[in-house]
Protein backbone atom coordinates (compact mmCIF):
# COMPACT_ATOMS: atom_id res chain seq x y z
CA UNK A 1 0.00 0.00 0.00
CA UNK A 2 1.26 3.67 -0.78
CA UNK A 3 1.42 5.65 2.35
CA UNK A 4 1.90 8.90 0.48
CA UNK A 5 -1.15 10.72 0.22
CA UNK A 6 -2.41 11.25 -3.61
CA UNK A 7 -5.44 14.05 -2.47
CA UNK A 8 -4.85 16.51 0.51
CA UNK A 9 -8.15 18.10 0.97
CA UNK A 10 -7.61 21.76 2.97
CA UNK A 11 -10.53 23.71 4.31
CA UNK A 12 -9.88 27.51 3.42
CA UNK A 13 -12.30 30.64 4.28
CA UNK A 14 -13.73 30.16 0.55
CA UNK A 15 -14.23 26.41 0.23
CA UNK A 16 -12.19 23.69 -0.37
CA UNK A 17 -8.50 23.41 -1.81
CA UNK A 18 -7.81 20.23 -3.45
CA UNK A 19 -4.57 19.59 -3.49
CA UNK A 20 -3.86 16.33 -5.92
CA UNK A 21 -0.31 14.64 -6.35
CA UNK A 22 1.75 15.43 -9.28
CA UNK A 23 3.52 12.51 -9.72
CA UNK A 24 1.21 9.32 -9.87
CA UNK A 25 -0.80 8.04 -12.75
CA UNK A 26 -4.42 9.74 -13.52
CA UNK A 27 -5.98 6.51 -12.47
CA UNK A 28 -4.45 5.69 -9.47
CA UNK A 29 -5.35 9.98 -8.46
CA UNK A 30 -9.51 9.19 -9.59
CA UNK A 31 -9.12 6.11 -7.56
CA UNK A 32 -7.98 7.64 -4.57
CA UNK A 33 -10.44 11.05 -4.90
CA UNK A 34 -13.25 9.16 -5.31
CA UNK A 35 -12.46 6.85 -2.27
CA UNK A 36 -11.90 9.93 0.33
CA UNK A 37 -14.93 12.04 -1.29
CA UNK A 38 -17.11 8.43 -0.40
CA UNK A 39 -15.85 9.43 2.88
CA UNK A 40 -17.74 12.33 4.55
CA UNK A 41 -20.94 13.13 2.87
CA UNK A 42 -22.20 16.77 3.25
CA UNK A 43 -25.71 16.74 3.81
CA UNK A 44 -28.11 18.44 0.75
CA UNK A 45 -29.31 21.51 2.55
CA UNK A 46 -25.69 22.80 3.04
CA UNK A 47 -24.84 25.74 0.90
CA UNK A 48 -22.87 24.54 -2.30
CA UNK A 49 -19.02 24.16 -1.30
CA UNK A 50 -17.06 25.85 -3.71
CA UNK A 51 -13.73 23.90 -4.43
CA UNK A 52 -10.33 25.00 -6.26
CA UNK A 53 -8.28 22.28 -7.35
CA UNK A 54 -4.63 22.49 -7.61
CA UNK A 55 -2.52 19.84 -10.12
CA UNK A 56 0.38 21.04 -9.30
CA UNK A 57 2.95 20.14 -12.13
CA UNK A 58 0.58 17.70 -13.85
CA UNK A 59 -1.18 18.71 -17.19
CA UNK A 60 -4.64 16.98 -17.87
CA UNK A 61 -6.23 17.12 -20.94
CA UNK A 62 -9.59 18.52 -21.67
CA UNK A 63 -11.28 15.26 -21.25
CA UNK A 64 -9.93 14.16 -17.92
CA UNK A 65 -11.00 17.27 -16.63
CA UNK A 66 -14.37 16.61 -17.59
CA UNK A 67 -13.87 13.57 -15.73
CA UNK A 68 -12.81 15.03 -12.86
CA UNK A 69 -15.06 17.40 -12.73
CA UNK A 70 -17.95 15.21 -13.10
CA UNK A 71 -16.69 13.14 -10.46
CA UNK A 72 -16.74 15.69 -7.46
CA UNK A 73 -20.06 17.26 -9.48
CA UNK A 74 -21.68 13.76 -8.76
CA UNK A 75 -20.11 12.62 -5.46
CA UNK A 76 -20.47 15.97 -3.30
CA UNK A 77 -22.74 18.98 -2.56
CA UNK A 78 -19.32 20.67 -4.05
CA UNK A 79 -18.56 22.81 -7.09
CA UNK A 80 -15.72 23.27 -8.92
CA UNK A 81 -14.50 26.97 -9.18
CA UNK A 82 -10.99 26.64 -10.62
CA UNK A 83 -8.76 24.21 -11.61
CA UNK A 84 -5.18 25.48 -11.49
CA UNK A 85 -2.16 23.94 -13.04
CA UNK A 86 1.44 25.38 -13.45
CA UNK A 87 2.03 23.75 -16.48
CA UNK A 88 0.46 24.27 -19.99
CA UNK A 89 0.45 22.54 -23.37
CA UNK A 90 2.74 25.25 -26.36
CA UNK A 91 -0.50 25.52 -28.01
CA UNK A 92 -2.10 27.08 -25.16
CA UNK A 93 0.71 29.32 -24.14
CA UNK A 94 0.94 30.00 -28.04
CA UNK A 95 -2.74 31.68 -27.92
CA UNK A 96 -2.36 33.13 -24.79
CA UNK A 97 0.60 35.07 -26.51
CA UNK A 98 -1.45 35.99 -29.36
CA UNK A 99 -4.93 36.89 -27.20
CA UNK A 100 -2.44 39.26 -25.38
CA UNK A 101 -0.26 40.74 -28.11
CA UNK A 102 -1.90 44.49 -29.53
CA UNK A 103 -1.80 44.03 -33.45
CA UNK A 104 -0.82 46.96 -35.33
CA UNK A 105 -2.47 47.29 -38.93
CA UNK A 106 -2.09 49.92 -41.31
CA UNK A 107 -4.46 49.89 -44.13
CA UNK A 108 -8.21 51.88 -44.57
CA UNK A 109 -10.52 48.57 -44.05
CA UNK A 110 -12.95 49.68 -47.25
CA UNK A 111 -16.37 48.31 -48.05
CA UNK A 112 -16.22 44.69 -47.50
CA UNK A 113 -12.87 43.92 -46.36
CA UNK A 114 -12.75 42.49 -43.26
CA UNK A 115 -10.05 42.19 -40.26
CA UNK A 116 -9.55 39.36 -37.95
CA UNK A 117 -7.01 39.52 -34.73
CA UNK A 118 -5.69 37.52 -32.05
CA UNK A 119 -5.50 39.75 -29.33
CA UNK A 120 -6.09 43.34 -29.39
CA UNK A 121 -6.33 44.99 -32.80
CA UNK A 122 -4.58 48.75 -33.13
CA UNK A 123 -5.33 49.74 -36.61
CA UNK A 124 -4.37 52.97 -38.08
CA UNK A 125 -6.42 54.22 -40.62
CA UNK A 126 -10.75 54.06 -40.92
CA UNK A 127 -12.70 51.25 -40.80
CA UNK A 128 -15.40 52.21 -44.13
CA UNK A 129 -18.90 51.54 -44.01
CA UNK A 130 -19.32 48.52 -44.54
CA UNK A 131 -16.35 47.12 -43.68
CA UNK A 132 -15.76 45.20 -40.51
CA UNK A 133 -13.22 44.71 -37.65
CA UNK A 134 -13.07 41.76 -35.43
CA UNK A 135 -10.20 41.06 -32.30
CA UNK A 136 -10.35 38.51 -29.32
CA UNK A 137 -9.63 41.90 -27.43
CA UNK A 138 -9.66 45.60 -27.20
CA UNK A 139 -9.60 47.65 -30.45
CA UNK A 140 -8.13 50.60 -30.57
CA UNK A 141 -8.67 52.81 -33.68
CA UNK A 142 -6.31 55.72 -34.85
CA UNK A 143 -9.26 57.11 -37.58
CA UNK A 144 -12.78 57.23 -38.34
CA UNK A 145 -14.74 54.24 -37.31
CA UNK A 146 -18.13 54.01 -40.06
CA UNK A 147 -18.60 50.20 -40.62
CA UNK A 148 -18.76 47.39 -37.91
CA UNK A 149 -16.13 46.89 -34.67
CA UNK A 150 -16.30 43.73 -33.16
CA UNK A 151 -14.27 43.15 -29.61
CA UNK A 152 -13.68 40.46 -27.70
CA UNK A 153 -15.12 38.23 -30.30
CA UNK A 154 -14.17 35.27 -28.60
CA UNK A 155 -16.60 35.81 -25.90
CA UNK A 156 -14.56 38.40 -23.37
CA UNK A 157 -17.17 41.18 -22.26
CA UNK A 158 -14.28 43.36 -20.71
CA UNK A 159 -13.46 44.45 -24.40
CA UNK A 160 -13.48 47.83 -25.36
CA UNK A 161 -13.64 49.50 -28.83
CA UNK A 162 -11.91 53.06 -28.85
CA UNK A 163 -11.55 55.27 -31.53
CA UNK A 164 -10.57 58.70 -33.12
CA UNK A 165 -14.11 59.18 -34.65
CA UNK A 166 -16.80 57.19 -33.97
CA UNK A 167 -20.23 56.81 -35.74
CA UNK A 168 -20.09 53.52 -36.54
CA UNK A 169 -23.17 51.28 -38.42
CA UNK A 170 -22.75 48.34 -35.35
CA UNK A 171 -20.40 48.15 -32.20
CA UNK A 172 -19.88 44.53 -31.14
CA UNK A 173 -18.52 43.35 -27.72
CA UNK A 174 -19.21 39.84 -27.26
CA UNK A 175 -21.93 38.87 -27.89
CA UNK A 176 -23.37 42.41 -27.42
CA UNK A 177 -24.59 44.43 -30.43
CA UNK A 178 -25.66 47.99 -30.69
CA UNK A 179 -26.50 49.91 -33.74
CA UNK A 180 -26.21 53.59 -34.83
CA UNK A 181 -30.08 55.56 -33.95
CA UNK A 182 -32.33 55.50 -37.19
CA UNK A 183 -33.02 59.20 -36.85
CA UNK A 184 -30.89 60.86 -39.68
CA UNK A 185 -28.19 63.26 -39.67
CA UNK A 186 -26.51 61.88 -36.74
CA UNK A 187 -23.16 63.35 -35.60
CA UNK A 188 -20.31 60.87 -34.68
CA UNK A 189 -18.38 61.81 -31.56
CA UNK A 190 -14.60 62.02 -31.10
CA UNK A 191 -12.50 60.08 -29.16
CA UNK A 192 -14.75 57.96 -27.67
CA UNK A 193 -14.70 54.71 -26.42
CA UNK A 194 -17.59 51.44 -26.31
CA UNK A 195 -18.01 49.26 -23.31
CA UNK A 196 -20.22 46.87 -21.98
CA UNK A 197 -21.97 48.19 -19.05
CA UNK A 198 -21.44 46.75 -15.80
CA UNK A 199 -24.59 45.54 -15.31
CA UNK A 200 -23.83 43.30 -18.83
CA UNK A 201 -27.11 44.94 -20.45
CA UNK A 202 -26.06 46.64 -23.30
CA UNK A 203 -23.00 48.57 -24.94
CA UNK A 204 -22.16 52.10 -23.82
CA UNK A 205 -20.09 55.12 -24.91
CA UNK A 206 -18.34 57.37 -23.30
CA UNK A 207 -15.47 60.01 -23.60
CA UNK A 208 -11.85 57.79 -23.48
CA UNK A 209 -10.72 59.24 -20.59
CA UNK A 210 -13.63 58.14 -18.29
CA UNK A 211 -12.95 54.31 -19.50
CA UNK A 212 -9.89 53.97 -17.49
CA UNK A 213 -12.39 54.19 -14.71
CA UNK A 214 -14.55 51.29 -15.98
CA UNK A 215 -11.60 49.40 -17.32
CA UNK A 216 -8.76 50.30 -14.40
CA UNK A 217 -7.23 47.00 -15.93
CA UNK A 218 -6.87 47.63 -19.54
CA UNK A 219 -3.55 48.16 -19.29
CA UNK A 220 -2.28 45.59 -17.21
CA UNK A 221 -0.53 42.51 -19.04
CA UNK A 222 -2.32 39.63 -17.02
CA UNK A 223 -5.87 40.79 -17.80
CA UNK A 224 -6.57 38.26 -19.71
CA UNK A 225 -4.81 34.91 -18.13
CA UNK A 226 -8.05 33.27 -16.93
CA UNK A 227 -10.66 35.16 -19.26
CA UNK A 228 -10.48 31.86 -22.06
CA UNK B 1 4.09 51.78 -75.69
CA UNK B 2 1.10 52.64 -74.73
CA UNK B 3 -0.33 52.75 -71.26
CA UNK B 4 -4.35 50.93 -70.09
CA UNK B 5 -6.41 52.19 -67.93
CA UNK B 6 -9.28 50.26 -66.81
CA UNK B 7 -12.45 52.73 -65.79
CA UNK B 8 -14.90 51.22 -63.36
CA UNK B 9 -17.10 51.29 -60.30
CA UNK B 10 -18.70 48.74 -58.77
CA UNK B 11 -22.08 50.24 -58.88
CA UNK B 12 -23.91 50.30 -62.55
CA UNK B 13 -25.09 53.03 -64.00
CA UNK B 14 -22.89 55.89 -62.44
CA UNK B 15 -21.51 56.75 -66.09
CA UNK B 16 -18.15 54.16 -66.80
CA UNK B 17 -19.25 54.09 -70.60
CA UNK B 18 -20.13 58.09 -70.99
CA UNK B 19 -17.03 58.30 -68.90
CA UNK B 20 -15.01 56.02 -71.41
CA UNK B 21 -16.28 58.02 -74.41
CA UNK B 22 -15.57 61.10 -73.47
CA UNK B 23 -12.05 60.51 -72.15
CA UNK B 24 -11.43 58.83 -75.28
CA UNK B 25 -12.71 61.90 -77.05
CA UNK B 26 -10.71 64.57 -75.09
CA UNK B 27 -7.50 62.40 -75.46
CA UNK B 28 -8.17 62.42 -79.03
CA UNK B 29 -9.09 66.32 -79.48
CA UNK B 30 -5.38 66.32 -77.88
CA UNK B 31 -3.51 64.42 -80.61
CA UNK B 32 -3.04 61.14 -78.85
CA UNK B 33 -3.90 57.73 -80.20
CA UNK B 34 -7.02 56.21 -78.24
CA UNK B 35 -8.45 53.11 -78.31
CA UNK B 36 -10.99 52.27 -76.37
CA UNK B 37 -12.35 48.74 -74.91
CA UNK B 38 -15.70 47.44 -74.71
CA UNK B 39 -15.22 44.73 -71.87
CA UNK B 40 -19.36 44.74 -71.12
CA UNK B 41 -19.84 41.18 -73.08
CA UNK B 42 -23.51 40.66 -73.89
CA UNK B 43 -24.09 44.30 -72.90
CA UNK B 44 -22.51 46.55 -75.14
CA UNK B 45 -22.81 49.64 -74.96
CA UNK B 46 -19.58 51.94 -75.73
CA UNK B 47 -20.22 51.60 -79.76
CA UNK B 48 -23.84 53.36 -79.45
CA UNK B 49 -22.50 55.97 -76.83
CA UNK B 50 -19.49 56.46 -79.78
CA UNK B 51 -22.14 56.75 -82.76
CA UNK B 52 -20.32 53.46 -83.88
CA UNK B 53 -22.73 50.76 -83.63
CA UNK B 54 -23.39 50.26 -87.96
CA UNK B 55 -19.79 49.96 -88.47
CA UNK B 56 -19.34 46.41 -85.98
CA UNK B 57 -17.70 43.53 -88.11
CA UNK B 58 -15.94 41.30 -85.54
CA UNK B 59 -15.97 42.27 -81.82
CA UNK B 60 -13.50 41.21 -78.96
CA UNK B 61 -14.92 37.84 -78.51
CA UNK B 62 -13.86 37.45 -82.03
CA UNK B 63 -10.19 38.52 -81.48
CA UNK B 64 -9.86 36.31 -78.40
CA UNK B 65 -10.97 33.10 -80.51
CA UNK B 66 -8.87 34.03 -83.20
CA UNK B 67 -11.76 34.44 -85.68
CA UNK B 68 -9.95 37.43 -86.81
CA UNK B 69 -6.89 39.33 -86.22
CA UNK B 70 -7.48 42.74 -83.46
CA UNK B 71 -6.74 45.58 -86.53
CA UNK B 72 -9.96 43.43 -88.04
CA UNK B 73 -11.79 44.53 -84.96
CA UNK B 74 -11.34 47.87 -84.48
CA UNK B 75 -13.62 50.77 -85.88
CA UNK B 76 -12.25 54.04 -86.60
CA UNK B 77 -14.32 57.27 -85.30
CA UNK B 78 -15.90 59.23 -87.39
CA UNK B 79 -14.39 62.16 -85.88
CA UNK B 80 -10.90 61.26 -85.06
CA UNK B 81 -8.41 59.37 -87.15
CA UNK B 82 -6.58 58.30 -84.32
CA UNK B 83 -9.57 56.95 -82.34
CA UNK B 84 -10.48 53.06 -82.15
CA UNK B 85 -12.96 51.11 -80.66
CA UNK B 86 -12.61 47.55 -79.96
CA UNK B 87 -16.48 46.62 -79.48
CA UNK B 88 -17.74 43.87 -76.87
CA UNK B 89 -19.78 41.10 -78.06
CA UNK B 90 -23.19 41.26 -77.73
CA UNK B 91 -24.66 37.76 -77.82
CA UNK B 92 -21.65 35.78 -76.54
CA UNK B 93 -21.33 34.44 -73.15
CA UNK B 94 -18.93 36.32 -70.53
CA UNK B 95 -17.16 33.07 -69.89
CA UNK B 96 -15.81 33.13 -73.34
CA UNK B 97 -13.30 36.14 -72.32
CA UNK B 98 -10.38 35.06 -70.25
CA UNK B 99 -8.11 37.36 -68.33
CA UNK B 100 -5.24 35.89 -70.08
CA UNK B 101 -6.85 36.82 -73.39
CA UNK B 102 -7.30 39.85 -72.50
CA UNK B 103 -3.42 40.03 -71.49
CA UNK B 104 -2.82 39.50 -74.92
CA UNK B 105 -5.16 41.93 -76.61
CA UNK B 106 -3.99 44.75 -74.26
CA UNK B 107 -0.12 43.93 -74.71
CA UNK B 108 -0.83 44.16 -78.18
CA UNK B 109 -2.83 47.09 -78.43
CA UNK B 110 0.00 48.96 -76.25
CA UNK B 111 2.23 48.85 -79.13
CA UNK B 112 0.07 51.11 -81.41
CA UNK B 113 -1.50 53.34 -79.26
CA UNK B 114 -0.70 56.34 -76.34
CA UNK B 115 -3.80 55.37 -74.61
CA UNK B 116 -6.08 52.16 -73.95
CA UNK B 117 -9.67 52.87 -72.32
CA UNK B 118 -11.03 49.75 -70.63
CA UNK B 119 -14.59 49.76 -70.18
CA UNK B 120 -15.45 47.57 -67.10
CA UNK B 121 -18.72 45.75 -66.51
CA UNK B 122 -20.60 46.44 -63.37
CA UNK B 123 -20.05 44.30 -60.82
CA UNK B 124 -17.36 42.58 -59.10
CA UNK B 125 -17.24 39.40 -60.96
CA UNK B 126 -15.49 37.70 -64.28
CA UNK B 127 -15.93 40.61 -66.13
CA UNK B 128 -14.27 42.95 -63.44
CA UNK B 129 -11.88 40.52 -63.27
CA UNK B 130 -11.05 40.60 -67.27
CA UNK B 131 -11.40 44.40 -67.55
CA UNK B 132 -8.40 44.54 -64.79
CA UNK B 133 -6.14 42.46 -65.84
CA UNK B 134 -4.53 43.92 -68.36
CA UNK B 135 -4.39 47.41 -66.89
CA UNK B 136 -1.63 49.14 -65.05
CA UNK B 137 -3.78 51.85 -64.04
CA UNK B 138 -7.47 52.00 -62.70
CA UNK B 139 -10.05 54.96 -62.38
CA UNK B 140 -12.79 54.33 -60.05
CA UNK B 141 -16.33 56.23 -60.98
CA UNK B 142 -18.69 57.41 -58.48
CA UNK B 143 -21.71 59.94 -57.90
CA UNK B 144 -22.50 61.62 -54.85
CA UNK B 145 -25.02 58.87 -53.51
CA UNK B 146 -23.81 56.61 -50.94
CA UNK B 147 -24.56 53.42 -52.15
CA UNK B 148 -22.39 54.39 -55.53
CA UNK B 149 -19.83 55.63 -52.90
CA UNK B 150 -19.77 52.48 -50.32
CA UNK B 151 -19.15 50.45 -54.40
CA UNK B 152 -16.79 52.34 -55.07
CA UNK B 153 -14.87 51.67 -51.79
CA UNK B 154 -15.47 48.09 -52.24
CA UNK B 155 -14.08 48.31 -55.26
CA UNK B 156 -11.11 50.55 -54.51
CA UNK B 157 -10.39 47.44 -52.07
CA UNK B 158 -10.34 45.18 -55.05
CA UNK B 159 -8.04 47.35 -57.12
CA UNK B 160 -5.37 47.65 -54.14
CA UNK B 161 -5.12 43.45 -53.93
CA UNK B 162 -4.41 44.18 -58.06
CA UNK B 163 -0.36 44.80 -59.18
CA UNK B 164 -1.29 48.38 -60.42
CA UNK B 165 -1.19 51.40 -59.38
CA UNK B 166 -3.45 53.25 -57.04
CA UNK B 167 -6.38 54.21 -58.70
CA UNK B 168 -7.95 57.47 -58.93
CA UNK B 169 -11.12 58.81 -58.71
CA UNK B 170 -13.61 60.75 -60.86
CA UNK B 171 -16.64 62.02 -58.89
CA UNK B 172 -19.70 62.13 -61.19
CA UNK B 173 -23.49 63.63 -61.76
CA UNK B 174 -22.12 66.36 -59.69
CA UNK B 175 -25.26 68.76 -58.86
CA UNK B 176 -23.50 71.83 -57.46
CA UNK B 177 -26.69 73.17 -55.91
CA UNK B 178 -27.49 69.91 -54.15
CA UNK B 179 -24.35 69.77 -52.48
CA UNK B 180 -24.32 73.75 -51.66
CA UNK B 181 -27.85 73.01 -49.99
CA UNK B 182 -26.59 69.94 -48.26
CA UNK B 183 -28.76 67.40 -49.72
CA UNK B 184 -25.81 65.56 -51.05
CA UNK B 185 -22.39 64.24 -50.24
CA UNK B 186 -19.89 66.70 -51.33
CA UNK B 187 -16.71 66.45 -52.96
CA UNK B 188 -14.60 66.45 -49.64
CA UNK B 189 -17.22 63.81 -48.09
CA UNK B 190 -16.28 61.90 -50.66
CA UNK B 191 -12.62 62.25 -50.63
CA UNK B 192 -12.06 61.44 -47.08
CA UNK B 193 -14.30 58.67 -46.94
CA UNK B 194 -12.01 56.72 -50.12
CA UNK B 195 -9.31 58.04 -49.11
CA UNK B 196 -7.71 58.13 -52.64
CA UNK B 197 -6.59 60.90 -55.18
CA UNK B 198 -9.30 62.68 -57.14
CA UNK B 199 -8.57 62.82 -61.06
CA UNK B 200 -11.37 65.32 -62.06
CA UNK B 201 -15.16 66.06 -60.96
CA UNK B 202 -17.89 66.00 -63.94
CA UNK B 203 -21.17 68.08 -63.61
CA UNK B 204 -24.95 66.52 -64.04
CA UNK B 205 -25.18 68.03 -67.20
CA UNK B 206 -28.37 67.10 -69.79
CA UNK B 207 -26.32 67.56 -72.62
CA UNK B 208 -24.80 64.86 -71.58
CA UNK B 209 -27.49 62.68 -72.21
CA UNK B 210 -28.54 63.94 -75.46
CA UNK B 211 -25.31 62.94 -76.23
CA UNK B 212 -25.31 59.76 -75.89
CA UNK B 213 -28.32 59.39 -77.50
CA UNK B 214 -26.87 60.94 -80.57
CA UNK B 215 -23.93 59.09 -80.56
CA UNK B 216 -21.62 62.07 -80.62
CA UNK B 217 -19.87 62.53 -76.87
CA UNK B 218 -20.67 65.83 -75.19
CA UNK B 219 -16.38 66.16 -74.87
CA UNK B 220 -16.87 67.30 -78.27
CA UNK B 221 -18.61 70.52 -77.10
CA UNK B 222 -16.83 72.63 -75.17
CA UNK B 223 -19.39 75.36 -73.92
CA UNK B 224 -20.98 72.66 -71.65
CA UNK B 225 -19.74 72.26 -68.49
CA UNK B 226 -19.32 68.65 -68.67
CA UNK B 227 -17.39 68.89 -71.50
CA UNK B 228 -14.75 70.97 -69.74
CA UNK B 229 -14.88 68.50 -66.99
CA UNK B 230 -14.15 65.75 -69.58
CA UNK B 231 -11.48 67.88 -71.05
CA UNK B 232 -9.94 68.62 -68.06
CA UNK B 233 -9.34 65.21 -66.75
CA UNK B 234 -7.79 63.97 -70.25
CA UNK B 235 -5.57 67.01 -69.65
CA UNK B 236 -4.39 65.24 -65.91
CA UNK B 237 -4.20 61.93 -67.34
CA UNK B 238 -1.44 63.47 -69.64
CA UNK B 239 0.25 65.04 -66.61
CA UNK B 240 -1.10 68.38 -67.03
CA UNK B 241 -1.63 70.48 -63.39
CA UNK B 242 -4.96 71.55 -64.16
CA UNK B 243 -6.92 73.35 -61.17
CA UNK B 244 -10.28 71.83 -59.93
CA UNK B 245 -13.36 73.46 -61.79
CA UNK B 246 -15.44 76.20 -59.90
CA UNK B 247 -18.87 74.50 -58.95
CA UNK B 248 -20.46 77.58 -57.44
CA UNK B 249 -23.18 78.90 -60.00
CA UNK B 250 -22.29 82.05 -61.92
CA UNK B 251 -24.78 84.08 -60.65
CA UNK B 252 -25.59 85.87 -64.45
CA UNK B 253 -26.53 89.51 -63.11
CA UNK B 254 -27.29 92.50 -65.07
CA UNK B 255 -23.63 93.93 -64.56
CA UNK B 256 -22.11 90.66 -66.09
CA UNK B 257 -24.59 90.72 -68.91
CA UNK B 258 -22.94 94.40 -69.84
CA UNK B 259 -19.34 93.60 -69.13
CA UNK B 260 -20.33 90.22 -71.45
CA UNK B 261 -21.67 92.62 -74.11
CA UNK B 262 -18.84 94.94 -73.77
CA UNK B 263 -16.30 92.03 -73.75
CA UNK B 264 -15.23 92.31 -70.90
CA UNK B 265 -14.43 88.62 -69.54
CA UNK B 266 -16.98 86.32 -68.67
Amino acid sequence: MDHKQKVMIKGTRDGLTLQLDDQCTFEDLIEELEGKLSENLVSEEEPLIRVSIQLGYRYITPDQEEVLKEMIREKQHLVVEEIDSKVMTKEAAMEWEQDRSVNPVSQTIRSGQVIDVKGDLLLIGDVNPGGTVRATGNIFILGKLFGVAHAGSSGWKGAVIAASYMEPTQLRISDKISRSPDQEEVEGVYMECGFIDEKEENIRIDRIQKVVKWRPELVSLERRMNHG
Amino acid sequence: MGEAIVITSGKGGVGKTTTTANLGTALALQGKNVCLVDTDIGLRNLDVVMGLENRIIYDIVDVIQERCRTKQALITDKRFDCLHVLPAAQTSDKSEVTQEGMKQIVSELKQDYDYILIDCPAGIEQGYKNAVAGADRAIVVTTPEKSSVRDADRIIGLLEKEEIEPPSLIINRIRSHMMENGDMMDVEDIISILAIDLLGIVVDDEAVITGSNRGEPVALKPDTKAAIGYRNIARRILGESVPLMNLEEEKVTFMTKIKRLLGMGS
